[in-house]
């Protein structure tokens, strides 16, 4: 909404408080003043002009040659370029030395060889919005009504010296989307009066219900139905001073009749709607809804297919308007109307906003049904409106309304004790100061023994109950003076679950091996929905998405983290670890929600380590990434719990994927993206791994508690091994572990060699075994007989022996 | 014999003085004090002398060998820690080239301002919680007062799976859901961070995913002056303790009163800049008393509990913080952007 100050001087004293100070007061007490343009600013020298003479320009058929009488002696010549400059007209002149905005300084100057002594201006030099220029200036200079004095302040005269208040109204407020709201929420501020608009209409002997009838089929969507005829009206402009309103608040002119009910729309908040009568094809008004598949051209030229959710204005056969949201062009003013049906009625927030969603025809006049309009003010903006045509276009208004009216109108009655008022805000008003408060609100208070009694005017639909009342103290006690306190009762503790602390750790874990955290959007490609996915799924697809990229819910984070290196890498860097937590979205069928599970997923590309001027290098490969995941699950306790199984995985390299087990359970995958997708996506090698956070972290940690540190020495005895080169380490490690016994301490690898040396199909691994027993000190032969128990174990069960 | 042992002793320190290397001076050792050497030589010559003289000039020969040994030690001790400085002065490095990178990556700027408000509260006693990103139309909308048709709902154009489901457009039914599972009983004192979708083409300052972080408290005697108390602590905490706060009254559906709180700008100290618009004050928060319907209708009696809940977005923090210009940084992910969020402030 944007409010005009000086405007809002008709209806609330302002004097002493300047527009920056209003804007300030009115932030505080509750509605935000968004800003606070000052029109004329940078704008000097501007004044009314008389063409007296227009030729055309010797050298120029686009330009015309104007001497134009400015209120300082002789007549001044100034070079035109508008289309529409004629002789007689009164127009706005920037003189010599004027600035407009953008700082531009007008200066004598030559055009074409003739003198040009300032220049003839347009309303958008003048800084107005083009799309509130009215539209037979849109193209050209504007042209002031006749009686315009020369040589007077165009700017005054065009009430640019004025500062606009842009109020940002919540839903709430929708009272204050009207210039008379906004004049009782300032004088409530200011605790002024306000003064209501002029109303004295002069009806002739005629009476509006012999001209039309009103039935309404549709009682619950329109509950008041009011229609006024004014006949004899003359279309024409309106009076420059409504004009000029209207543009202040971003509505463009018309005529002397669309233009008053826009008027009274900004003043009263009550749309209204003027018809043609004579080309209304009847004399009845039907309120109806629209039969399903009804056509009907609205006054944009746009043919509209309607259903029985929107409520039409009819003749009694085919619809004239489409109710609250806009009229037909079957019988639209124009400028050969004569008799004027005006239209004050009171639609339901929820038809209207059903009716411009379906047809995407959000106007100020649906905006205002929608929020709700004061029903009390429906008939008192209709008497205003024709009183403004008697006196403004000529039109005699006839008497009475024909009206349908089932409206029920009963004002909110709130009660509160003062103790509920103090304990909620945490102050210590007295009943004084609650009973002031709502005074200045010009809301009705009884007090009864500290019982009390609001009832709000129907202008204030927000106000239903008590909190609604404590809000009204609230903010005009004004919030910041509130004091500040902490809440007292009963102490709770503040901590995280096990689950975000553990959570927390996987992080830190995570940036301490080097990895970044990334975070990346859940809506994903139908494409890339699907790709790693630990589970297929049914995809869980928006409605109506924004685009297709942005489609379905991910089922893994991965393709989002490769993305993510992509870019990196088409940016220099393409050597990156980066890893993100965060949900993936597992249908459960179409009316449930779906299972979100919490992943984590880890992707590293490049170069893992590099120190350049020591020469060294090294690429991310396979045991990068494990070591990492090692070190994860060594940090949860989970070392013993996790196994990792070759496997293939899809977009994975087939040889160099394994699936993570929790508990024998698949949870996730490790290893290198498969080649041909590095490639689509110019990586470098680039390992990967995806698993299920929720799995690895719902896993409960087993208590710590301290082993004693051993007190008699270990043994150790290396063996190298030849095995099939299909033989993986993590077998002989099992064999080697339970034929070991409790002896065995450790057992590690410490050399793979798959060269040249050895027999075809062969690998040589060598194992180092640690024997230990924490009692007391083992003898050789101790160790012997379990070593030789183990190298039996695996040259029977994996086919290995020792290598010569 | 007294004289030869006097320039034995002369001699053999000149030599040690005058040696250059252990070898050298190992040589001179085994010359003048081994079993073949000079001094041994002249005491065995001792069995000719009086029994007057003998340990007259054993006492000398013992008083040469003591000075020849003593200034052996001494010069060995000289040439050893040459050797060392010798070798040291070999070894030395460019300190001033660079050290091994230690590979640590960080936190994502908008978990750091996350966590960093919620270790804040859970220092007063708050609780983390979480819930569902894809929402009943009940938890997001109508048990927070937004019945369907209301009016604003178009406040937060939402993206729909079914009629039923959709996207959550903010954290807020996580308080829904905690305030059903506490069952009409308090006291409850959360805090809810979390992924929220609005339907927005994502530009410079809007971004169809993003943050939202939001605080619940539910008890007897909660008073609008405790929320005042608890945003001061807030703001301080989270902007620095000259932050002023101010306090505006505006409009959410599931809260009446309601509040909308502003910083004094950190930029220019509030006397007005680009950053606030010129008004001296940023716009941080939404908070208020929780609305009796929704207390209603998670079960709490609206005549004994009161509650207050507040809101934010760790983006605009974030933006706000550390200066950060477009929204889009912070899921694009580019490396050169999510490093400078390691330091310690």
């Amino acid at each position: 909404m944007f409010v005009s100050y000086k405007w809002l001087q008709d209806y609330v004293d302002l004097s002493g408080v300047s527009a920056s100070e209003l804007a300030e007061k009115i932030t505080k007490s509750g509605i935000e003043v968004e800003g606070v343009d000052v029109l004329n600013e940078g704008i000097t020298g501007v004044v009314v002009g008389h063409v007296v003479e227009r030729v055309q320009h010797p050298n120029a058929d686009k330009l015309s040659k104007c001497q134009v009488d400015i209120g300082q002696g002789e007549p001044v010549q100034i070079i035109c370029g508008a289309p529409n400059v004629a002789q007689g007209q009164k127009v706005a002149v920037a003189t010599v030395g004027a600035v407009l905005p953008g700082n531009f300084k007008i200066k004598r100057a030559k055009l074409r060889g003739e003198e040009s002594n300032g220049m003839i201006c347009s309303l958008t030099e003048l800084g107005v919005e083009a799309k509130v220029v009215p539209k037979e200036y849109s193209e050209g200079i504007f042209v002031f009504p006749q009686d315009a004095e020369v040589g007077t302040d165009a700017i005054a005269l065009l009430n640019r010296n004025d500062e606009v208040l842009e109020l940002g109204l919540t839903p709430n407020r929708a009272d204050c989307l009207s210039m008379l709201g906004v004049a009782y929420e300032v004088g409530a501020i200011l605790g002024r009066e306000v003064k209501l608009p002029e109303i004295d209409v002069q009806p002739v002997n005629e009476k509006a219900s012999d001209y039309i009838t009103v039935k309404v089929e549709a009682n619950e969507d329109n509950p008041l139905y009011a229609a006024k005829v004014i006949k004899n009206v003359k279309i024409g402009p309106a009076p420059l001073w409504m004009q000029t309103r209207l543009i202040s608040a971003g509505i463009r002119p018309h005529n002397n009749v669309v233009d008053i009910t826009n008027y009274i729309l900004l003043e009263y908040g009550q749309p209204l709607h003027a018809f043609d009568y004579d080309r209304l094809g009847s004399k009845e008004i039907l309120v109806r809804r629209a039969h399903d598949g009804e056509k009907f051209l609205t006054l944009d030229d746009v043919e509209r297919t309607l259903t029985s959710d929107h409520l039409v204005i009819t003749n009694g056969k085919e619809p004239v308007a489409l109710a609250g949201v806009m009229g037909g062009a079957n019988s639209e003013v124009t400028s050969d109307t004569t008799t004027v049906l005006l239209e004050a009625a009171y639609f339901t927030g929820g038809t209207v906003r059903k009716a411009s969603k379906d047809h995407g025809l959000r106007s100020e006049a649906s905006a205002r049904f929608e929020k709700g309009v004061d029903p009390n003010r429906v008939r008192a903006a209709g008497e205003r409106a024709a009183y403004l045509m008697a006196r403004y276009a000529g039109g005699e208004v006839l008497e009475g309304a024909s009206e349908v009216n089932t409206l029920t109108v009963e004002p909110a009655v709130v009660s509160i004790t003062l103790e509920k008022i103090n304990s909620v805000i945490g102050t210590n008003l007295t009943v004084q100061d609650v009973e002031a408060i709502f005074e200045r609100l010009q809301f009705t208070v009884n007090v009864e023994e500290n019982v009390i009694t609001v009832t709000a005017p129907t202008r204030r639909g927000d106000i239903k109950i008590e909190e609604d009342l404590i809000e009204e103290v609230a903010r005009l006690y004004g919030y910041d003076n509130i004091p500040k306190t902490l809440p007292i009762g009963s102490a709770t503790p503040g901590k995280l679950s096990d689950y975000q602390e553990k959570r927390r750790i996987v992080r830190q874990y995570l940036e301490g091996a080097g990895l970044y955290q990334a975070v990346t959007y859940s809506l994903t490609s139908e494409e890339k929905a699907a790709q790693f996915a630990l589970e297929k799924r049914d995809f869980i697809r928006l409605a109506m998405p924004m685009s297709e990229d942005r489609s379905i819910l991910r089922l893994s984070i991965m393709p989002q983290l490769l993305e993510v290196l992509k870019y990196n890498s088409a940016r220099q860097n393409d050597s990156l670890a980066v890893y993100e937590t965060g949900a993936v979205f597992l249908a459960n069928g179409n009316e449930v929600l779906p299972e979100e599970q919490e992943h984590l997923a880890g992707a590293v590309t490049g170069l893992w380590h590099s120190h350049s001027w020591q020469g060294e290098k090294k690429a991310v490969d396979f045991y990068v990434l494990k070591g990492i995941l090692e070190g994860l699950f060594a940090k949860l306790g989970l070392t013993e719990s996790v196994t990792y199984v070759q496997a293939k995985v899809d977009n994975m390299h087939p040889g160099r994927t394994a699936e993570i087990h929790l508990n024998g359970e698949r949870i996730g995958f490790v290893g290198q993206v498969h080649p041909t997708m590095q490639k689509e996506l110019d990586l470098k090698d680039t390992y990967v791994f995806e698993l299920s956070l929720k799995a690895v972290l719902e896993e409960a940690t087993t208590a710590l508690r301290y082993e004693a540190i051993p007190r008699f020495p270990s043994i150790t005895r290396d063996i190298a091994l030849v095995v099939d080169k299909e033989t993986v380490s993590g077998v002989l490690k099992d064999v080697i572990q339970s034929a070991g016994g409790k002896l065995l301490k450790e057992v590690s690898v410490f050399d793979l060699y798959e060269g040249d040396r050895m027999e075809e199909g062969k690998k040589s691994i060598a194992y180092s075994l640690k024997y230990m027993d924490p009692e007391r000190t083992l003898t050789d032969e101790e160790v012997t007989k379990v070593h030789t128990q183990v190298l039996e174990a695996l040259k029977t069960q994996a086919g290995a022996v020792l290598r010569g | 014999m007294q004289e030869r042992l006097k320039e034995l002793q002369q001699e053999a320190i000149q030599k040690i003085e005058q040696s250059s290397s252990l070898k050298e001076l190992n040589d001179i050792r085994v010359a003048y004090l081994g079993k073949k050497g000079p001094i041994t030589e002249v005491l065995r010559g001792m069995g000719k002398l009086s029994a007057e003289e003998r340990p007259i000039m054993g006492a000398l020969a013992n008083e040469v060998r003591e000075a020849i040994a003593t200034t052996l030690e001494a010069k060995q001790k000289d040439l050893e820690e040459a050797a060392v400085l010798e070798k040291l002065a070999s070894e030395s490095i460019d300190v001033t080239l660079p050290g091994r990178p230690v590979k640590v990556g960080n936190h994502h700027p908008l978990t750091r301002i996350i966590e960093e408000i919620e270790d804040l509260f859970i220092g007063m006693g708050y609780q983390v919680a979480e819930g569902p990103e894809v929402e009943q139309d009940y938890y997001n909308f109508e048990a927070l007062n937004l019945p369907k048709g209301h009016p604003a709902r178009d406040m937060q154009d939402s993206f729909y799976i079914t009629d039923e489901i959709l996207l959550r457009t903010h954290t807020s039914p996580v308080q829904a859901r905690t305030m059903e599972k506490n069952q009409g009983k308090g006291p409850i004192k959360i805090i809810c961070p979390g992924k929220v979708y609005r339907r927005d083409n994502d530009d410079a300052t809007h971004s169809h995913q993003f943050m939202q972080i939001e605080g619940l408290v539910v008890g007897e005697n909660i008073r609008m002056s405790d929320l005042h108390g608890t945003l001061e602590i807030f703001a301080k905490k989270m902007f620095g303790e000259d932050r002023e706060i101010r306090l505006r009254p505006s409009f959410f559906p599931f809260t009446e009163p309601s509040v909308e709180m502003d910083i004094s700008c950190m930029i220019c100290g509030g006397h007005g800049c680009n950053v606030c618009k010129k008004t001296g004050w940023i716009e941080i928060l939404g908070a208020g008393m929780v609305h009796p319907n929704v207390l209603e209708m998670a079960g709490y009696d609206s005549k004994k509990y009161t509650g207050f809940a507040f809101g934010m977005g760790p983006e605009r923090i974030a933006m706000l913080k550390y200066g950060v210009d477009d929204i889009r940084h912070f899921y694009t992910n580019d490396v050169r952007f999510l490093k400078q969020f390691s330091k310690h402030e």
